[in-house]
């Protein structure tokens, strides 16, 4: 070969090589880290949720996820107000700290919080109660929750339910279409393809809308600490009046039946998760800062919900049966 | 850390949900109550299935089958997982599709017994199609054929011929019993003649194709952001997400399809001013023009537009039960924009078997592959989809019953 040639090749090198580095400064510039594109796949589904619906409303109940999912909606409309209705069904059983702080955030947000309560549905409806230690209201919030659908006629409801959570959770859509009397159908879930939800609905139907579905409990908890996020102080360590079921520590409140053989402790406990006093259980904790919560979270064995939830263990099916008659 | 979406691909009854529940468990991502969970519902013999691992739903475990695409998120040392596992059944094709759209990967699944069949050739077509960078092909099952190199060679060699004939480039072939766990986690003993990484290996290192055009902006737009407060009355924001490309202060824009004219005046994220923005950002665009845009608009560069037309050529994945049939209208949904469009005329279905072009084909159904000519009621900013998946895939909608019917490739 005439050195001619070797030199036409050498350069030929050093432009693609150039190139190339180029190519990858700029990639390097130009990337979004995992939780940066979740937040912004989260926002585009938030805005779609409103895009696309005369009425939508967000599910808040003063939770991590709700708290995260609402710290997002106030970003994803920005300057503006966000613009919908929040939610929240109250069972009564609720953690107060909770429902305090959902109230000072709803305030602060200056947005609108509609309360409904399911002891008014029980009383209006002549709903049973259900009975034994841990009478759970999980079953009958999905009542109230298709009354004040129908009261506002609200179209869309915004949910911060993930993925992880649950093997039902895993299967459903982003954009997850109900029937009028609220049912998911897991056999006859529409296709839902790259990032192009379809929210048209007929007269009485409504879509569920899950930004935070690809999120997982451990993204959460580094969303939080990243975002500096308020949360409830039962999220940290703290001590509470326990008994202790099946290994599980339940917090001692007036929606539970206390029997003779059970044991009253003190112990330091926090939340791992707050759904209500009669079916949440404490984690034993010493964790007081998000760095240590994380740190925590990391190294458990035990999943969020098998950890904390005593409604799943039912059946192997709770969840599936739940969402089919309307729940969230 | 980085991220790898897959998916997994295969038969009914090759193995899909074993191999998840084999790559979890092993990798000791599978929490105690959720194995305590499963091991309940184990069947007389003892063995742990696995698969209950995924199947979620009760049809699925009565029937032993996947019914529907299920999601999973696993994490090892060197990367984040985010797993569609789909189900095989041709019935079900359409929520396998649900989960392809999505992914940087695909293991396709291939019974050592069969070897390529016709499901093997179809997912491999819609990864194909959908433009999945990365393909493993895990032969699945060797221990029915006792660990035999020659079964897993021919194999491959099938295998190599269907992949050279769909464009599909880059293919990593796996030996792998996923009942046994072997070349999963670990390399096995069994498989000794084998010289590559086992799976978890390849998963862990393979390029995630970020697949991110920074070269040509796109701004599909989402909504209009008007707060009417005192001090912000005449504010109007443009809220969308970046398709591609980057955005900078100042930008002498378009607006597409009506084509006017204007300059980019701030970026804005969360809220707070940025200099620049890039895809996939979330982002507020304003104008220095008060110009006319709503949503399913496009902003492009003034010196960089997509094209814009009413008549589409584009490729179908058929997902109705109800039949296509030329002269119907639909729904086109693509990103933002949704138009009224005509199937105008149906060129040909691909058979999946042969991969040859049926002209002038008749009984469009379920599951069929077709090329069409759409045409629009009003102009659409479009690419094509292999140049520009972002700005090249939609999905049709019947006007009647709502559903999404057809995913939509432009040419």
């Amino acid at each position: 070969m005439s050195t001619y040639l070797i030199d036409i090749i050498g350069l030929i090198d050093v432009v693609v090589n150039a190139y190339r580095t180029d190519r990858e400064d700029m990639t390097n510039k130009y990337k979004l880290n995992y939780l940066e594109q979740l937040e912004s796949e989260s926002i585009h589904i938030m805005r779609e949720g409103v895009a696309q619906f005369e009425r939508p409303a967000l599910l808040f109940s003063g939770g991590k996820d709700s708290i995260t999912l609402m710290h997002l909606a106030v970003k994803a409309f920005a300057p503006a107000k966000v613009p919908f209705l929040l939610l929240h069904i109250d069972t009564g059983h609720n953690f107060p700290e909770a429902l305090e702080f959902r109230d000072g955030m709803a305030r602060e947000w200056g947005a609108t919080l509609i309360v409904r309560k399911v002891e008014d549905t029980i009383q209006k409806k002549s709903l049973t109660e259900p009975k034994g230690k841990f009478a759970s209201r999980n079953w009958l919030q999905t009542y109230t929750l298709l009354d004040v659908i129908e009261e506002f006629k609200f179209d869309a409801c915004i949910g911060g339910a993930r993925r992880d959570e649950e093997k039902a959770r895993a299967k459903e859509r982003i954009f997850s279409v109900r029937d009028e009397f609220g049912q998911w159908d897991p056999k006859l879930q529409r296709p839902e393809l790259w990032n192009t939800y379809n929210g048209r609905i007929h007269k009485g139907e409504n879509v569920r809308v899950f930004p935070i579905s690809n999120w997982t409990e451990l993204d959460v908890w580094n969303y939080i600490r990243k975002e500096n996020i308020p949360l409830p102080r039962i999220y940290f360590s703290h001590e509470r009046e326990v008994i202790e079921h099946e290994g599980q520590f339940i917090a001692v409140s007036p929606f539970i039946r206390i029997d003779q053989t059970d044991v009253i402790t003190t112990k330091r406990v926090r939340y791992r998760t707050v759904g209500d006093m009669t079916c949440t259980a404490a984690v034993e904790s010493e964790a007081n800062s998000l760095d240590e919560v994380v740190n925590e979270i990391i190294a458990t064995k035990i999943s969020e919900r098998g950890e904390t939830r005593i409604d799943d263990k039912v059946t192997e099916a709770a969840m599936e049966d739940r969402k089919k008659n309307g729940y969230f | 850390m980085d991220i790898l979406r897959f998916i997994t691909a295969g038969s009914v009854d090759d193995g899909k949900s074993t191999l998840i529940g084999r790559l979890l468990y092993d990798s000791k991502n599978i929490l105690i109550d959720q194995l305590e969970a499963i091991e309940k519902s184990t069947n007389a013999n003892g063995e742990v299935d696995l698969a209950l691992l995924t199947d979620g739903l009760r049809a699925e475990r009565e029937q032993g089958i996947t019914i529907d695409v299920a999601y999973r998120y696993f994490s090892t040392p060197k990367r984040k997982f985010i797993i569609a596992d789909a189900p095989g059944h041709v019935q079900y094709t359409r929520n396998m599709i649900t989960g392809a759209s999505n992914v940087n990967l695909m293991i396709v699944l291939v019974d050592a017994r069969l070897g390529v069949i016709e499901q093997t050739r179809r997912h491999s077509i819609i990864a194909s199609l959908f433009k999945i960078p990365q393909i493993i092909v895990a032969v699945n099952k060797m221990d029915l054929v006792d660990y035999s190199q020659e079964v897993f060679n021919k194999i491959v060699n099938e295998y190599s011929a269907l992949a050279k004939s769909l464009a599909l480039k880059e293919i990593k072939f796996i030996p792998i019993s996923a009942l046994n766990g072997d070349n999963i986690v670990d390399r096995s003993s069994k498989l000794a003649w084998y010289e590559g990484e086992c799976l978890l290996d390849w998963l862990e290192t393979v390029e995630v194709y970020h697949n991110i055009n920074l070269d040509d902006a796109r701004f599909p737009v989402q909504l209009v952001i008007r707060p009417q407060t005192e001090e912000l009355h005449d504010y109007r924001g443009y809220a969308g997400k970046i398709t591609s490309g980057i955005y900078k202060k100042g930008d002498a824009i378009t607006v597409l399809p009506v084509g006017i004219r204007s300059k980019i005046k701030t970026i804005e994220k969360d809220g707070i001013e940025i200099e620049e923005a890039f895809a996939p950002q979330s982002i507020v665009l304003t104008l220095e023009d008060d110009i006319d845009i709503s949503r399913g608009d496009m902003i492009s560069k003034t010196d960089n537009q997509p094209a814009v037309s009413n008549e589409l050529q584009v490729l179908l994945c058929w997902m109705d039960n109800k039949p296509l049939i030329a002269g119907n209208k639909y729904y086109l949904q693509l990103n933002s924009r949704l138009v009224r469009i005509v199937v105008r005329e149906i060129e040909y279905r691909l058979d999946v078997n042969t991969l040859e072009k049926e002209y002038n084909p008749i009984g469009l159904r379920l599951n069929d592959i077709v090329k069409v000519t759409l045409k629009a009621a009003s102009p659409v900013p479009y690419e094509s989809y292999s140049r520009m998946s972002g700005n090249g895939g939609g999905i049709l909608i019947d006007e009647t019953s709502n559903s999404t019917v057809a995913a939509c490739m432009i040419l």
